[in-house]
C-alpha cells in the first residue's frame, strides 16, 4: 500500500499530509482558528511570499537560486514611490514600471550568471547587498507613501466570499506557473537544465538564454510582489521583505524540490506555503512563542526534506 | 486510474473544501463580534516588544506583572524573534483574534504597523505605544507611554555634564550608530544646548561612534583619551557606549581620583544600566548615569491600559491620569501632551549611593 502510494505521487504528497494534519491539529487544539474571516484575513500575510516562491520554484527547479529577490521587492518599491512622489510618474502607471524595473534588476543577475559563468548563489548574494543599499540610499531610514488609491489592495474581496485579490492573482499565477512548467518545452528545459547542465547544452537546449530569463522571471515576480506589499503595508520602504527570502526557499524546498535542482512541482510549493501559514498561524492564535514557532518550521523542513528524498529515490528520480 | 486524473480529483477535492470556507455565512457580516460580550474585571492586555529575548524589554514585563498582580487582569507577552519592521504585524492580527483588551507595542515601525494597528481599534482594542511611538502617525494609536522627554534629552545631559566639569574645559561625546535617530537627535540637542552662554567655557572637542558594539566603544574611548590629553569628560547616550568608556577610563587610570588622572579627571556619565554599572558607580570610576527604568513604563502603560479599558481615562491633550506611586518613584497626576503623549518625568539618577538598590533585582 505504501509503495504504491509513494509510486502513483511524488514527494509533495508529504506537504500535502503535512497540510492536512497541521490543519487538523491547530482546529482541535485551538477553537478560535476555525474562523474564516480570521483565517482569511492572515493569509493575506502569506500572498507576497506565494508569488515570489513561483518564480522560486523554477529557479531551484534548473538548479540555480535567487537570493535577491527580496530585496529586489524594496528596491522596487523604492524606485516607484520615489517616480511618483518626486517625479510625476501617475501612480496607476506603478503596475506597470513596478515589474518591468523588477525584470531588469533580475535580468541583471541572469546576465551575471550566464555570461560570467559565476555561481547565481554568490551573484545573488552580492546583488541581494547591493540592491537593498541602493534602496537604503533612494530611502535612507524614511518611508515614502503609496499612492492612496493603490493601498489595501488585500481588504477587495470577491463578492459574497473571503476570497481577497491578492489571493485569486496568486492563484492565477499559479495555474499558469503550473501549466508552463509541466505542460511546456520551455518548462521541461528548465527541468532538463536542472536535472544535468552539461547534458542539456549538448542537447541544444539554449541553457544560457533561458538563464536569464529564469532571473528575469523572477525579478519580475519581486516587482508584483513588491506593488501587493506596498498596497497591503501602505508605504515603501528599504527593508520591506527583509529575510523573506528565506521562507520563499523554504516553502519551495518544503514542497518537494529538489535544492540541487531537475525536481519540483508549483502544486508542491503553494500546498508548503499553505502549510507554512497554517502552522504559523496556529501556533500564533495559540499563543505559541515565536521563537517555539522558529523551530517548528524548521524541524518541519528537517523531516519534509528527508521524506520528500526517500519517496524521490524509491521512484527512482 | 491515472496519476494525473488522481491529482486532478485531489485539487477538485481540495478546492471542494475550501471554496465553502471562503463564502461568507449569510446574516454574518456587519454582526462580527457583536456577540461577545463585554468582559468586565477580566481585561487581557498584551505587550508586543519589539522582539523577544531582549533584555530590556524582559526588564519592562517585570512592570506588567507587577500591574498584573495589583490590578487584576490578565497579561501575556508576545512578538517577533527579530526586530524587523513589519514582523509585528502577525502578532497583532493574533491578538485581534484572541480578544485582547488592549495591545501595549514597542513599535518596530512609525507607519508600517499602521492599517494592522486600525484593524485592531477598530474592533474596540486600545493602542498604546511604549519605548518606541509611532512619530507622525500619531492617530493609529490611543496613547504614547514614554519615559522622558526626548526633546530635551540634550539639554539635560549637557547641563549634567556642566555641573561635573563645573562648567569648565574639553568634553567629548560618544555614541552609538551614525544613523541611530534618538542618539542624532540627542547629539544635535546636545550641540545646540552648549551655545547657551552658561556653557560658554565648555568645549565640545570631539563626537565618536562604538556602534553600540563592547570592543569599539572601548576602542573609541581609548582614542579619545589619547587624542584629547586634557579631556573633563566624556557623554555617552548609550548603555553599551557608556559602559566601554567606564572601562577604558579603568584601564588608563584617569577616572577622577585615578593614579594616572591630571587635575579633576576624566568624568564619564550617560545612559547606563544600573546592574551593568554597578561596580564602576560603586568604586567611583562613573560619577553617575542615568536611565529611565523599563519596568515603570511597563507598569505605567498597563495602569493606562487598565484605566481605558474600564473607560475611566481617556487619552486626550489635557487630560490627567493618576498613577500611584511606584516603590521608587513618586507618581500621582500625570498630563497627558500633544498627539496623546504621557511622557513619565525625568530619567533616574543611579550613583555610589543609590545603585544598589536599583541593581537588586
Amino acid at each position: 500500500m505504501i509503495s504504491r502510494i509513494r509510486s502513483r505521487f511524488g514527494p509533495e504528497i508529504v506537504a500535502v499530509v503535512l497540510l492536512l494534519l497541521a490543519f487538523g491539529f491547530s482546529a482541535f487544539r485551538e477553537p478560535r482558528f476555525l474562523d474564516a474571516e480570521y483565517l482569511f484575513d492572515r493569509s493575506t500575510l502569506y500572498m507576497e511570499a506565494g508569488i515570489l516562491a513561483l518564480s522560486m520554484t523554477f529557479v531551484i527547479i534548473a538548479g540555480h537560486i535567487d537570493l535577491s529577490v527580496t530585496s529586489i521587492l524594496a528596491l522596487v518599491g523604492a524606485i516607484c514611490t520615489t517616480l511618483v512622489s518626486k517625479y510625476g510618474l501617475p501612480p496607476v502607471a506603478m503596475i506597470i514600471v513596478a515589474p518591468v524595473v523588477g525584470g531588469a534588476l533580475g535580468a541583471l543577475n541572469g546576465l551575471l550568471v550566464s555570461k560570467g559563468k559565476l555561481p547565481s548563489l554568490v551573484v545573488t548574494l552580492a546583488t541581494m547587498a547591493l540592491f537593498r543599499g541602493v534602496a537604503q540610499i533612494l530611502l535612507g531610514d524614511h518611508s515614502l507613501p503609496m499612492p492612496k488609491e493603490l493601498v489595501g489592495i488585500h481588504k477587495i474581496q470577491l463578492p459574497g466570499t473571503y476570497f481577497h485579490v491578492p489571493m485569486v492573482l496568486l492563484a492565477i499565477l499559479a495555474v499558469i506557473a503550473a501549466g508552463v512548467l509541466h505542460r511546456t518545452v520551455w518548462g521541461r528545459w528548465v527541468t532538463a537544465l536542472g536535472t544535468n547542465a552539461e547534458a542539456a547544452r549538448h542537447a541544444g537546449i539554449p541553457t544560457g538564454k533561458i538563464l536569464i530569463q529564469l532571473f528575469t522571471l523572477s525579478g519580475v515576480a519581486a516587482g508584483i510582489g513588491s506593488m501587493l506589499m506596498l498596497s497591503r503595508l501602505g508605504v515603501a520602504r528599504f527593508d520591506h521583505a527583509r529575510g523573506l527570502e528565506l521562507d520563499v526557499i523554504t516553502a519551495v524546498v518544503l514542497g518537494g524540490a529538489s535544492i540541487f535542482g531537475g525536481r519540483g512541482t508549483i502544486v508542491g510549493t503553494i500546498t508548503a506555503l499553505g502549510l507554512v501559514g497554517v502552522v504559523q498561524t496556529g501556533m500564533g492564535v495559540a499563543g505559541v512563542k515565536a521563537e517555539v514557532q522558529v523551530a517548528v518550521i524548521g524541524l518541519l523542513l528537517i523531516v519534509s526534506v528527508l521524506f520528500s528524498n526517500f519517496t524521490a529515490r524509491k521512484r527512482g528520480r | 486510474m491515472t496519476r494525473k486524473s488522481i491529482f486532478a480529483l485531489a485539487a477538485l477535492a481540495a478546492f471542494g473544501a475550501i471554496a465553502p470556507l471562503g463564502c461568507k455565512p449569510a446574516g454574518k457580516e456587519g454582526a462580527a463580534g457583536s456577540g461577545d460580550t463585554p468582559k468586565t474585571g477580566s481585561s487581557r492586555i498584551v505587550f508586543i516588544p519589539k522582539n523577544m529575548g531582549n533584555p530590556y524589554f524582559e526588564a519592562m514585563e517585570k512592570g506588567f506583572q507587577q500591574a498584573s498582580k495589583e490590578l487584576g487582569f490578565e497579561f501575556s507577552t508576545t512578538g517577533p524573534a527579530v526586530a524587523e519592521p513589519t514582523a509585528q504585524i502577525s502578532y497583532i492580527k493574533d491578538e485581534i483574534q484572541r480578544g485582547a483588551t488592549a495591545i501595549v507595542i514597542a513599535a518596530n515601525s512609525v507607519d508600517a504597523l499602521n492599517g494592522t494597528l486600525d484593524e485592531a481599534r477598530a474592533k474596540g482594542i486600545k493602542i498604546i505605544t511604549v519605548d518606541s511611538d509611532l512619530t507622525g502617525n500619531e492617530t493609529h494609536r490611543d496613547l504614547g507611554v514614554l519615559a522622558c522627554d526626548f526633546d530635551t534629552m540634550g539639554d539635560f545631559l549637557i547641563e549634567q555634564m556642566g555641573i561635573i566639569m563645573n562648567y569648565e574645559g574639553k568634553f567629548a561625546i560618544l555614541s552609538a550608530t551614525t544613523d541611530a535617530p534618538n542618539q542624532n537627535k540627542w547629539i544635535k540637542g546636545m550641540q545646540a544646548a552648549i551655545k547657551n552662554p552658561k556653557y560658554a567655557k565648555m568645549q565640545l572637542v570631539d563626537v565618536v561612534y562604538g556602534d553600540d558594539k563592547d570592543q569599539k566603544s572601548l576602542t573609541e574611548a581609548e582614542a579619545l583619551l589619547t587624542k584629547h590629553p586634557d579631556l573633563k569628560g566624556i557623554i555617552a547616550p548609550t548603555t553599551v557606549g557608556v559602559y566601554g568608556c567606564a572601562k577604558a577610563v579603568e584601564q588608563a587610570g584617569v577616572y577622577p581620583g585615578g593614579k594616572n588622572a591630571k587635575g579633576a579627571g576624566v568624568s564619564v556619565i550617560g545612559l547606563g544600566v544600573a546592574k551593568q554599572m554597578q561596580r564602576h558607580l560603586k568604586d567611583g570610576i562613573v560619577p553617575k548615569v542615568f536611565l529611565w527604568d523599563p519596568a515603570e513604563q511597563g507598569y505605567i502603560a498597563s495602569y493606562a491600559a487598565v484605566r481605558m479599558a474600564e473607560g475611566k481615562f481617556t487619552p486626550a491633550d489635557g487630560a490627567t491620569i493618576n498613577i500611584p506611586d511606584l516603590p521608587l518613584t513618586k507618581m500621582g497626576d500625570k498630563k497627558v501632551g500633544k498627539n496623546n503623549v504621557l511622557i513619565i518625568g525625568e530619567p533616574v539618577e543611579y550613583n555610589k549611593g543609590n545603585v544598589d538598590k536599583y541593581a537588586g533585582e
